[in-house]
């Protein structure tokens, strides 16, 4: 693995542990004592410190500690959290995720942000932990300050009656700087243990109390007692790398032992080997700084119970998916083939392979929405993404704004997460910015001073609904409208329904915030969202009650893979139609068709006359009027409301996998895209919204210029 | 410039030469997936007249062109012989409707002449060069420019 696929890595968990902050951040502010919460947060910010240090992304590493350090106080309560510092965190929280990204894309980060976010969590420190590196994780736990024992491997049984069997007795008391080093007690007892029968006692008589805690020094002193046929010396080596950052005595001792090897020095005397006292600075520093007796046990206890991580995912490249999606489409389409060749065969004794085809045909379909479902993913980490914004746009505006967050595992296809990511950040600040009153405003109206915006995911009827509902004072219409006319988008004698003056927020050119704010009103409107929205094949919608707020609904499909559609023959041409966009199907009465001017035609629809539109003509095929005696298909089109398309006929109604056209030719009006019908050949899937605003004058005026005449003397 | 000591160690290039609109042209061999027998195609509608259809190849769709229309040659005449060559360049594969499918000509780089000089901006950017085989001519076809749908300026 090379360093930078390390470092994507490295940025790809960060992104996953941002998530897991923010969650917990959330969390946390629901209920900050629940220490489970506050220790995910800590972990996220330590990872990441931990990560961006193996990569020397020192500015990250500074902040996280910092972060980490103010979250630790909480965590050891000696913090309360209060609403002050929960904001503190959640700008912190932002800032990090700034930072990540400032060091994945190798960018100068914002560092006016970063100081006035390091001053103030600096604030909740004191001198002393500003300075301190936390080495170790301090479990807020309760010592007793009796000796403990520790559990070693059994060491191999001595042989019995092995003669040279002695006991020594072993102190061994570490230095600070032992641990510094990266020397790990428990390996050297591994050591000790290996070489006869040891038992280890750990003398916390030094612990000093919790408050006064310093996780770098060294307080636990050891008392080991060895049963081995080794010499001394062996001993000794096994201390060896440790020596100078230690105090060691080894002593043989009598009581058990058998024989005492009369040439050892005299028991009493410290061994030659140990080191000399200690520097007088040394102890002075043992017992007055505060210090972490937490280190050895909790890096001797098994692990404590860490609540479990999300569940095991892999990482798949995204292009590998759709490589699979792509395979799996074509089997649909083989499936389809082979099924259509068989009929034609018209076989005697079709029915049990008719049976197996069927059964072919569901497996086909459960592999597709399996991979499918790959590529669906949680509503949440694009949820999670609003609450910063509305943070931001709270705080910008001086608004109270309570995110309420619904249905945030529904899943998505990524595509469509991503790029609802700019729509939904528009709506969303728009909602805080136009569509929340000021708190004072909604104290004198009775309502709660924090305004409340609720981000909605749900799947109803094979679509994917998210809305974005505020509590605010709701759309002010008459304003609208005067808005519109103001910027002659409407006529001023136009009578315009409820609903039709809410879409004249979809106007391009329309802003209805009479100032140009700081947030939103950046010459971005909401017909850049509906175009976002239209892009994916969705739509917006907009509800608003006057005194209760205003809902944004955006509609999506499931997936951009499939579509089910009516495949209907135009002008001879195989081709297929959203069923989503039809309202209804009508096997036109003559007497309802009339004709308006030379070739204008309508069709009474219980009472209302509704253009028709000849798709064939509007594509450009064969003008002979083929279809006139056709279906119509009722739809309802963006630019030009209710519309009635004639094709030649419907033939069938069924889920189609899309291809794009664009990815090898280019985007042709009134068609959004293709696909592969049973037979191989392809079908063209019409767009009705672009269908209906070719004019026949557009026909004369193809997308493509035609080839230069100069070329023909190539 | 064949200098005939020189000429063994020079890379070979391998072409394949076909005819479109009566005239001969070529396509460097590692820019064509494939050669078809021609299947009617799916029409697109609002399309200049050099653009066929789109056909299935294997689950994509793929644009299909007239190349001698789009050379402004002329329509292609059904003929029995009629192929079509799969093309890809640029993360874009495409079919390329010719007349018929010559031979494979396999000729050192120095063997291919540059396009003499015409005055016509969008031929000169349409062929590569042109390489001497006998009598003949063959133009070496700029796949770019012919994938350049946006622009269309071939």
């Amino acid at each position: 693995m090379s360093n930078s696929s390390i470092r994507d890595t490295f940025f790809e968990e960060c992104e996953e542990l941002l998530e897991a902050l923010v969650e917990g951040l959330a969390a946390m502010e629901e209920n900050a004592s629940d220490m489970e919460v506050v220790n995910a947060v800590f972990r996220a910010v330590h990872s990441i410190k931990g990560g961006a240090g193996a990569f020397a992304l020192d500015r990250l590493v500074n902040f996280a500690h910092t972060f980490e350090t103010v979250m630790d106080k909480v965590r050891s309560k000696q913090l309360d959290v209060d609403e002050q510092l929960m904001m503190l965190f959640h700008r912190s929280g932002d800032q990090l995720a700034d930072l990540v990204e400032a060091a994945r894309d190798g960018r100068e980060p914002n560092a006016e942000s970063e100081a006035a976010i390091l001053k103030e969590l600096g604030a909740y420190l004191d001198d002393a932990e500003n300075e301190e590196e936390l080495a170790f994780d301090a479990a807020p736990l309760a010592f007793d300050a009796a000796p403990m024992a520790i559990d070693l491997p059994e060491a191999e049984a001595e042989p019995p009656g092995e003669p040279e069997q002695r006991r020594f007795d072993i102190r061994f008391r570490p230095s600070p700087a032992l641990y510094a080093n990266g020397h790990e007690p428990l390996l050297l007892f591994d050591a000790l243990a290996e070489l006869g029968t040891l038992s280890v006692i750990a003398d916390l008589s030094r612990l000093p109390e919790f408050d006064s805690f310093d996780p770098e020094d060294a307080v636990i002193d050891w008392r080991l007692t060895l049963q081995t046929s080794e010499d001394e010396t062996v001993l000794h080596e096994v201390f060896e790398f440790v020596d100078a950052l230690c105090e060691l005595e080894i002593e043989v001792s009598e009581e058990p032992a058998e024989s005492l090897p009369a040439d050892l020095p005299e028991p009493a005397d410290p061994i030659a080997a140990a080191p000399p006292p200690p520097d007088p600075a040394v102890p002075a520093a043992l017992t007055t700084e505060p210090q972490g007796p937490a280190q050895k046990p909790a890096k001797q206890s098994p692990p404590r119970d860490e609540p479990r991580g999300p569940r095991p995912t892999l990482r798949v490249d995204l292009d590998r998916v759709d490589r699979l999606i792509n395979t799996v489409g074509e089997l649909i389409i083989n499936q389809a083939m082979i099924s259509q060749r068989i009929e034609e065969l018209e076989l005697p004794a079709v029915a049990h392979l008719t049976n197996e085809l069927e059964a072919y045909k569901l497996l086909a379909r459960d592999i597709q929405e399996g991979v499918m479902a790959i590529r669906a993913q949680p509503v949440k980490p694009l949820f999670q993404r609003m609450s910063r914004i509305v943070r931001e746009a709270a705080e910008a505006t001086g608004k109270k704004v309570k995110l309420v967050t619904v249905g945030d595992s529904t899943e998505v296809d990524k595509t469509v997460i991503e790029r609802l990511a700019d729509p939904l950040t528009h709506m969303v600040r728009n909602a805080v910015d136009h569509g929340l009153e000021r708190p004072d405003k909604r104290s004198e109206l009775g309502k709660d001073p924090a305004g409340s915006i609720r981000l909605s995911a749900s799947h109803r009827s094979g679509s994917v609904f998210i809305e974005i509902a505020d509590d605010g004072a709701g759309l002010n219409r008459t304003r609208i409208l005067e808005k519109a006319i103001e910027k002659g988008l409407v006529s001023p004698e136009a009578e315009l329904s409820e609903q039709e003056i809410d879409n004249l927020l979809f106007l391009p050119g329309f802003s209805t915030a009479s100032e140009v704010s700081n947030l939103s009103g950046r010459g971005v409107g909401m017909d850049v969202v509906k175009n976002a929205v239209a892009a994916l094949g969705g739509r917006v919608s907009i509800a608003s009650t006057p005194g209760m707020g205003t809902t944004f609904t955006i509609v999506l499909p499931l997936t951009l893979a499939v579509m089910d559609g009516f495949v209907i023959s135009i002008a001879d041409q195989t081709m297929v139609i959203p069923i989503a966009s039809i309202i209804e199907t009508i096997r036109p009465n003559p007497r309802d068709l009339h004709c308006i001017g030379t070739d204008g035609e309508v069709i009474s629809v219980r009472g209302a006359y509704v253009p028709i539109v000849d798709v064939a003509r509007n594509l450009g095929l064969s003008g002979e009027g083929a279809d006139s005696s056709g279906v119509l298909l009722l739809v309802s089109t963006e630019g030009q409301g209710l519309t009635a398309l004639r094709v030649g006929a419907i033939h069938d109604q069924r889920q189609v996998v899309i291809k794009s056209l664009e990815s090898n030719y280019g985007a042709i009006a009134g068609v959004s895209a293709a696909t592969i019908l049973g037979d191989g050949k392809i079908a063209l899937i019409l767009d009705p919204d672009e269908l209906v605003k070719l004019t026949p004058a557009a026909l004369f005026l193809p997308p493509a210029p035609p080839p230069k005449p100069e070329l023909r003397h190539a | 410039m064949l200098d005939v000591t020189e000429a063994p160690t020079e890379a070979q290039f391998e072409f394949i030469t076909f005819s479109a609109g009566d005239q001969s042209f070529c396509l460097e061999i590692t820019q064509i997936r494939e050669i078809r027998r021609w299947t009617p195609v799916t029409k697109l509608p609002h399309t200049p007249d050099d653009v066929l259809g789109v056909m299935n190849l294997r689950g994509a769709v793929i644009p299909i062109f007239d190349l001698s229309a789009r050379f402004g040659l002329g329509e292609t005449v059904d003929n029995e012989r009629n192929v079509v060559i799969v093309a890809a360049g640029g993360g874009t594969t495409i079919g390329l409707l010719v007349e018929s499918v010559s031979e494979i000509l396999s000729v050192a780089k120095s063997a291919i002449q540059e396009t003499p000089d015409i005055k016509s901006e969008a031929a000169r950017q349409a062929i590569l060069g042109v390489i001497s085989v006998g009598e003949n001519m063959v133009r070496v076809v700029n796949l770019d420019a012919v994938l350049d749908t946006e622009g269309s300026s071939v």
